[in-house]
């Protein structure tokens, strides 16, 4: 009796292993969840975001109430009002309220910032990897001459000779920032272009758009998202390092940096007027790159499994060191 | 005699490489392929095979000689005519990882090459149900349409490769060493598919492998390449089993056969490929073919045809003709 | 403990073999459980003699390999049996003792070996390193003997490519380089993880010789470790056939590809293409290996058998004796022919 050992079609499901079908948004919401500490920061930023978009509508009144009476009062005490409770500044103004008001500005010149260099860096950028050639080299050079000046002192030259509005504060960042997403996009578009499947969409004649949109930009953006998450956190600080010099947000708008730069004469008497808005800005920076750090975990399918698990269970499974046992 | 599907004469192909020195990858290439055909290219590596599929898929532009694809050279072609042009070549790539970008679903790879051929399904219905007959052409499921690569084994993502070389209803299929990279039980699931394939629809392939016992299995002529030259090429029983040239029969000699208990004396030639930066003068195999005399070093080896079995060539200024003998057991 | 008896009093042996692997088993951790990456693997290899461990990818070959020289990763345990190499149980001694016999008794060529190779330092460095730690001799003295080496495997002028580094060799001299790194100190066995997967056919043949040479010159056991069943026609004196962790058939390689008595390596034997001519349908096993993680009771290859029963479902069949030196682990070995 002979048994035919004939080509049998593979079915599906027995070999495929992997997750089951779920629905994409509730999965990103899973693979947050499983990550405690980026949960809480994202949740932080959420808050943060939510502040800067209702605050000031709720207590914009209080931020620029001027009660002398009340000036330079300590926190943490009701004695002076449940809006006082971070403490007054000098003119008596609600430091809780001042600084609601402030996360706006500072977000409204941070984040328009980080986009504009986000998206015109890493556009020249793929497309100056993807063609490589006299294009790249030209990319390149522009990003040399940007990257070669400091760039908080351009920062200060360009202010300084124009006026220091919000707008102009905004463009200056954003210039100084394209050369980090520029050549990290050339980079990774660079070494794309020998993939394997990049040939594969050139023989079916895909032109270059459109490999570019569809090959080159899924794979480089989660590293771009990472270091623009990174880079929010810089211009914030740059930003408040512009109004802390004098030459960024001017009174009577205010943003973090410049609160801090304000309550630079009163460290020894009133410690809250710096104090507050410097560790607003630290929550806000260590929230974003704790984010930043799973953003890039989770965006990238070979590494996604790690959080897949709860991460008590993670440990055990990650690579230590080998010894000869 | 099935007329010829694609003909190229003498293609030649260089590349600058630092330091000003010039990398001859292919130096007067000619084949012929015919309808449902299959070419074997075999040869080992710096012999050129990557650089001719990539010219033949037109990714690469020759430096000189002609290419026919059905009487039309592609190259002289441009913009749209070219890009109709395209769908009749299509390529199986080697390593079923890679060559998947890992982002997209079975199905989104199986339709991209519809994306820049829109006018062949226009609604998405059509091309859903496009999708659905390959991947069941293939021996996959229409279920497995929305799984990512990294859900399929490595036979499962070369048949899903094989299913988008067949989206644009090409009429010849380049396999660069389609299943070196699977298992033994999986290649042989992948070679019948390939067959298959070829029987129902006529695709001609051109089958690149290392591998001899696969070639031999699979293809109907086989070109031998040796830097950058095809030094024998003939139908493919008559290469393996009387083959002319000495590298060749080398090269029978060294492959490991599952009865090679009983083989004769193997060939071991003496040293490596050389560089194709700097190939030897005359007869590019000189250096280590045992059969070398110093006309070899001055003049390139005519094209010595084997009198009794037609169409079989070989490039030698000393062909075993005489000898027969069978290096490789019937 | 029966299988080494049973070894010992056999009479047609010509020497007792210098490694035995007995009953070996490796647990590995994984996210989804514990996984049995080589389950209760038996082999002994003799002096002068080449055994293949042949199976496919996940089989746990190179597993078997790793465990045996050390480098399991961390998340992977030796959970039972033993490997006596010169009467010493490597997985019972300390580490001391196991660095001592790394390279001196046992040694290992891997499959690539730009990765085996450290780019930074010159081969001569890297040649040496073997000679300076384990006979302490002076950096001018391991020199001399690394280009004696380096002579002996065939590398042309090594005294000047004694300065170069790997990436100056092409992939035929550098598993010559890893090769002589193995032979360096004489020893006893030495293991071949794919050495020739990724050279061209010609260079295998090379590379395969000279092997073979070294073997006799140095009678050391070689366990070759392979996916390629032609090479293990040609190359090896036995074999032990392995499928999802388990050995599932052993014997002489002339014996065992001729008269399988394991439904899996019929199979193997038809899917190689040899003789086939164009055209011909290859048989192919149907189906997939099982995931490690959920191997079924009974026998590991049930599911792509044509020959399973219900007595293959609910009893593992064990590695018993299907002729002389012959073992192979089906409950049905005399119907191997008919498939």
């Amino acid at each position: 009796m002979s048994t035919q050992l004939d080509l049998v079609p593979v079915k599906p499901t027995t070999a495929i292993v992997g997750e089951p079908e779920s629905r994409k948004r509730s999965r990103w919401f899973q693979l947050l969840v499983n990550d405690r500490v980026a949960a809480a920061a994202a949740v932080v930023l959420g808050l943060v975001f939510l502040t800067a978009i209702v605050g000031p509508m709720l207590v914009g009144g209080l931020a620029t109430h001027i009660d002398l009476d009340n000036s330079n009062q300590a926190p943490f005490t009701l004695a002076h009002g449940l809006a006082n409770i971070l403490g007054t500044d000098p003119l008596g103004r609600s430091m809780l309220a001042r600084l609601i008001v402030a996360c706006r500005t500072t977000l409204s010149v941070a984040i328009p910032a980080v986009v504009i260099s986000a998206i015109v860096g890493s556009a020249i950028g793929m497309w100056a990897g993807y063609y490589r050639g006299w294009r790249e080299t030209v990319a390149m050079r522009v990003a040399d001459v940007i990257m070669s000046f400091p760039s908080l002192l351009l920062a200060v030259v360009v202010l300084y000779v124009f006026s220091p509005s919000a707008a102009n504060i905004v463009l200056v960042l954003a210039i100084t920032r394209i050369p980090v997403y520029l050549r990290t996009a050339r980079a990774e578009s660079a070494e794309l272009q020998s993939r394997l499947f990049v040939d594969a969409a050139r023989t079916f004649g895909a032109s270059a758009q459109s490999i570019i949109w569809r090959h080159v930009l899924p794979v480089v953006l989660p590293t771009l998202l990472t270091v623009a998450t990174l880079d929010f956190c810089y211009v914030m600080l740059a930003e408040s390092s512009l109004s802390f010099l004098g030459i960024g947000i001017q009174p009577p708008d205010i943003s973090w940096g410049l609160m801090v730069s304000q309550g630079r004469t009163y460290l020894h008497t009133a410690w809250w007027l710096s104090f507050f808005p410097g560790l607003a800005i630290v929550i806000t920076t260590v929230s974003a790159t704790i984010l930043a750090a799973w953003a890039r975990i989770a965006t990238d399918p070979g590494q996604r499994w790690r959080l897949t698990v709860p991460q008590k269970r993670l440990s055990r499974f990650t690579k230590t060191t080998k010894a000869l046992s | 005699m099935s007329e010829k599907l694609l003909e190229v004469r003498d293609l030649r192909k260089s590349f600058q490489v630092p330091g000003k020195k010039k990398l001859c990858a292919l130096d007067g290439i000619s084949l012929d392929l015919g309808r449902g055909e299959t070419l074997g290219l075999v040869g080992e590596s710096g012999c050129g095979k990557s650089t001719l599929a990539r010219t033949l898929l037109m990714l690469e532009r020759p430096d000189s000689g002609t290419v026919r694809f059905d009487g039309i050279d592609p190259f002289s072609l441009r913009g749209k005519e070219l890009l109709a042009f395209r769908r009749r070549v299509q390529m199986v790539f080697q390593d079923p990882y890679a060559s998947l970008n890992a982002r997209m679903s079975a199905g989104d790879i199986i339709a991209e090459p519809w994306r820049s051929h829109k006018s062949l399904y226009k609604s998405r219905r059509d091309r859903d149900m496009r999708v659905r007959g390959l991947l069941d052409l293939v021996g996959l499921g229409a279920k497995a349409a929305d799984k990512y690569p990294q859900e399929f084994s490595g036979g499962q993502r070369q048949r899903i490769g094989i299913a988008r070389a067949l989206a644009l209803d090409p009429d010849v299929i380049i396999c660069d060493e389609p299943v070196s990279a699977l298992d033994l039980s999986v290649q042989a699931q992948v070679l019948n598919l390939l067959n298959d394939l070829q029987g129902q629809l006529g695709i001609s392939y051109v089958f690149i492998s290392h591998d001899l016992s696969v070639v031999r299995h699979v293809a109907d002529r086989v070109a031998v390449m040796y830097l950058g030259r095809i030094i024998e090429n003939g139908p493919t029983e008559a290469v393996f089993e009387r083959p002319n040239h000495p590298y060749t029969a080398a090269l029978m000699s060294a492959a490991p056969t599952l009865d090679g208990a009983q083989r004769k004396e193997r060939i071991l030639l003496k040293g490596e490929v050389p560089s194709p930066l700097n190939p030897p003068s005359g007869c590019r195999f000189r250096t280590r073919c045992w059969k070398a005399t110093e006309v070899c070093a001055t003049t390139t080896p005519p094209s010595a045809v084997d009198p009794e079995i037609a169409g079989h060539t070989a490039e030698c200024h000393h062909p075993l003709l005489q000898e027969g003998s069978a290096l490789v057991p019937a | 403990m029966t299988a080494v008896a049973e070894r010992r009093s056999a009479k047609d042996l010509d020497a007792d073999p210098v490694l035995e692997v007995d009953g070996l088993t490796v647990d590995i951790r994984t996210i989804t459980g514990t996984m049995r990456a080589v389950n209760d693997v038996s082999f002994s290899a003799r002096r002068g003699e080449t055994l293949a461990l042949l199976g496919e990818s996940g089989c746990g070959k190179s597993m078997t390999a790793t465990a045996l020289v050390g480098l399991l990763e961390p998340v992977a345990d030796v959970v039972a049996g033993s490997a006596h190499l010169a009467d010493v149980d490597l997985f019972s001694v300390g580490r001391a003792k196991r660095r001592e016999m790394a390279g001196t008794e046992l040694a290992i060529v891997f499959q690539d070996a730009l990765t085996a190779l450290n780019p930074l330092y010159t081969v001569g460095t890297q040649l040496a390193e073997p000679f300076r730690i384990h006979y302490n001799l002076s950096a001018k003295e391991a020199k001399s003997k690394a280009v004696e080496l380096m002579a002996r495997v065939g590398i042309p002028q090594p005294e000047t490519r004694m300065n170069s580094y790997p990436h100056q060799f092409s992939g035929g001299m550098r598993q010559r380089l890893l090769i002589a790194m193995a032979v360096a100190l004489n020893p006893s066995v030495l293991i071949a993880d794919e050495p020739t997967t990724a050279l061209d056919v010609t260079v295998q043949a090379q590379i395969m010789a000279l092997l073979r040479d070294l073997r006799t010159e140095y009678r050391m056991a070689v366990v070759l470790i392979t996916h390629d069943l032609a090479l293990v026609a040609e190359e090896a004196d036995r074999v032990a056939v392995m499928y999802a962790g388990n050995s599932i058939e052993t014997g002489p390689v002339a014996e065992v590809f001729a008269n399988p008595q394991h439904p899996y390596t019929k199979g193997l034997l038809n899917s190689v293409p040899v003789n086939a001519r164009r055209g011909d349908e290859l048989k192919s096993i149907g189906g997939t290996p099982p995931d490690l993680h959920a191997i079924p009771d009974g026998c590991v290859y049930q599911a792509r058998c044509p020959l399973a029963r219900d007595v293959c479902a609910t009893t593992r069949p064990a590695l018993d004796s299907v002729g002389p030196n012959r073992k192979a682990a089906c409950h049905f070995p005399e119907e191997v022919v008919n498939v």
